[in-house]
């Protein structure tokens, strides 16, 4: 193993882990100033002009508060709820591709940490791992409305899990491939997986949205009910953490979401505007158009939020297993139909 | 039951249709709604820098008056006091000094006036019980303090500042 390619890939993850943080801690601005605007608002603008400097002054707040475990609570879990949810959250992003491969010095540089080719697998593994900071954290709490919030995140992420394999399997019935590396280039120009397989990215995204625990999905956080949900006991950056994660869970799926679907760094013409620019430029600029895509996921996940009232539990659970499974398994028997008909002829 | 008033509308709820059941097209409509929002004026106003203007009948702090000649017409007479159901007004009266003249109307003045501001609940009672129209509510927003004793309002805050001299 040759010295560029430790450097490039240290590189690489320092970044993505500098992105995905900076996006979190924006993502928090972004939806306060949605909200607001979609409220007929104005929504925070007294720190920094537009109120730019507002995330960190909410972060400047997480780190002052005081540090509460509760006295019943088991401790060692209690602080590795938390570190397992950021943990989860932040290594998603090692599998995407952001973009194609920069030539610097002559060499190569991919723009992915690693094509693994089970990249989907991966994906999956890390989402389902992701609900588990909730389920140790919501039952080291000591706090039935906690510990209540994590069964809650858990059989949700369980049950919408299912029928988010399930609308994958169709899209790999297509691509013929577990490597998203792949998936992306094969998706070149505007061939787009959402042009072909327009339910199965309806159904991968609602589970998106159930996965994320984000609006009208957000049970294991309803304040009405559970009053803050899994992370009722925490407090300081400990919450920090939980809150951050979910930011972060949002920015991957939005990543995830826009590379199966979306054409990842593709985009219509891409053939002409790579013939006017160096190969780097070019690189860069789907990156560009990656990222994006991905801040509209981001847009529509909050937008979302402000329009669709929450679930109730049994209508969680119906719409998860009476509705988006057979749809989905129904979208695996037209595919492969499809896909055997044209191969014939 | 017969209807008496023919009132009653009886709603038929019909079982949903397949687009209704599938939800994505009342998604859709929702989302056109939030974001027909998102591109709207927003109403908030800034309020320390930006102040909206305050209705006619509004009741703020109170002032006690002077007349046209700068004296103060107040008489401690204590009809606010009797009236106010807060409790919020007390007062001492004093006799007019001969060298005083210029500045209390009557023979009759209040050497201390004071409204405890926590305690006022700005009905306007005392407004419409002094005989003399000393005191009125057209004062702005009573400021916030950080002791219980610096809400007492006592003449020094209460009086209208002394007319100008020409």
């Amino acid at each position: 193993m040759d010295i560029n390619f430790v450097i490039e890939k240290f590189a690489l993850v320092t970044i993505l882990f500098a992105i995905s943080l900076v996006i979190a801690m924006y993502s928090t601005y972004a939806e306060r100033k949605v909200a607001a605007f979609l409220q007929d608002r104005l929504g925070p603008d007294r720190a920094g002009p537009f109120g730019i400097l507002q995330p960190l002054a909410d972060g400047l707040k997480m780190f002052m508060k005081e540090e509460i475990i509760p006295s019943n609570a088991s401790k060692w879990l209690f602080m590795v709820g938390p570190g397992l949810a950021m943990l989860c959250a932040c290594i998603g992003t090692a599998v995407i591709p952001w973009g194609q491969d920069l030539t610097i010095n002559g060499r190569a540089v991919p723009l992915q940490v690693t094509d693994i080719n089970v990249g989907v697998l991966y994906l999956f593994g890390v989402v389902s791992l992701g609900v588990y900071g909730v389920m140790i954290g919501g039952w080291a709490s000591n706090n039935k409305y906690s510990l209540l919030s994590a069964i809650r995140a858990a059989s949700q992420n369980i049950s919408y899990e299912v029928a988010m394999g399930l609308s994958i399997i169709a899209l790999l019935l297509m691509t013929n491939t577990l490597s998203l590396k792949e998936i992306v280039a094969q998706q070149h120009g505007w061939h787009w997986n959402v042009l072909y397989q327009p339910l199965g990215f309806i159904i991968f995204m609602v589970c998106s949205f159930a996965e994320t625990n984000r609006a009208p999905f957000d049970l294991p956080e309803c304040e009405t009910e559970l009053i803050g949900g899994y992370h009722t006991e925490y407090s300081s950056m400990k919450l920090g953490f939980y809150l951050f994660a979910e930011y972060i869970n949002m920015f991957v799926s939005s990543a995830v979401m826009a590379t199966l679907y979306f054409g990842g760094y593709n985009y219509p013409w891409m053939d002409t505007v790579a013939a006017h620019v160096s190969p780097n430029v070019a690189a860069l600029i789907g990156t560009g158009v990656l990222f994006i895509k991905i801040f509209a996921f981001i847009f529509f996940f909050m937008w979302v939020r402000w329009t669709i009232p929450r679930f109730r539990y049994d209508q969680l659970m119906n719409l998860g297993w009476k509705t988006l499974i057979p749809l989905a398994i129904a979208n695996i028997i037209i595919t492969g139909i499809v896909i055997a008909v044209v191969n014939k002829f | 039951m017969e209807s008496l008033s023919n009132k009653k509308k009886v709603l038929e709820q019909k079982p949903l249709n397949l687009a209704e059941r599938m939800y994505l097209p009342a998604i859709v409509k929702g989302l056109g709604t939030t974001m027909s929002h998102f591109f709207k004026k927003s109403s908030t106003i800034k309020y320390p820098e930006q102040q909206r203007e305050f209705s006619i009948n509004w009741r703020g702090m109170h002032s006690l008056k002077r007349d046209e000649e700068g004296k103060e017409r107040c008489t401690a007479c204590g009809l606010c006091a009797l009236s106010c159901p807060a409790e919020a007004i007390t007062m001492i009266a004093a006799e007019r000094k001969p060298e005083e003249k210029a500045l209390y109307r009557e023979e009759k003045y209040a050497a201390v006036y004071e409204i405890n501001m926590l305690r006022c609940i700005f009905c306007g009672l005392c407004e419409e019980a002094c005989p003399k129209e000393a005191i009125y509510l057209d004062g702005p927003i009573v400021p916030s303090d950080y002791l219980r004793k610096d809400f007492i309002y006592g003449k020094d805050k209460l009086v209208e500042a002394p007319l100008e001299v020409k």
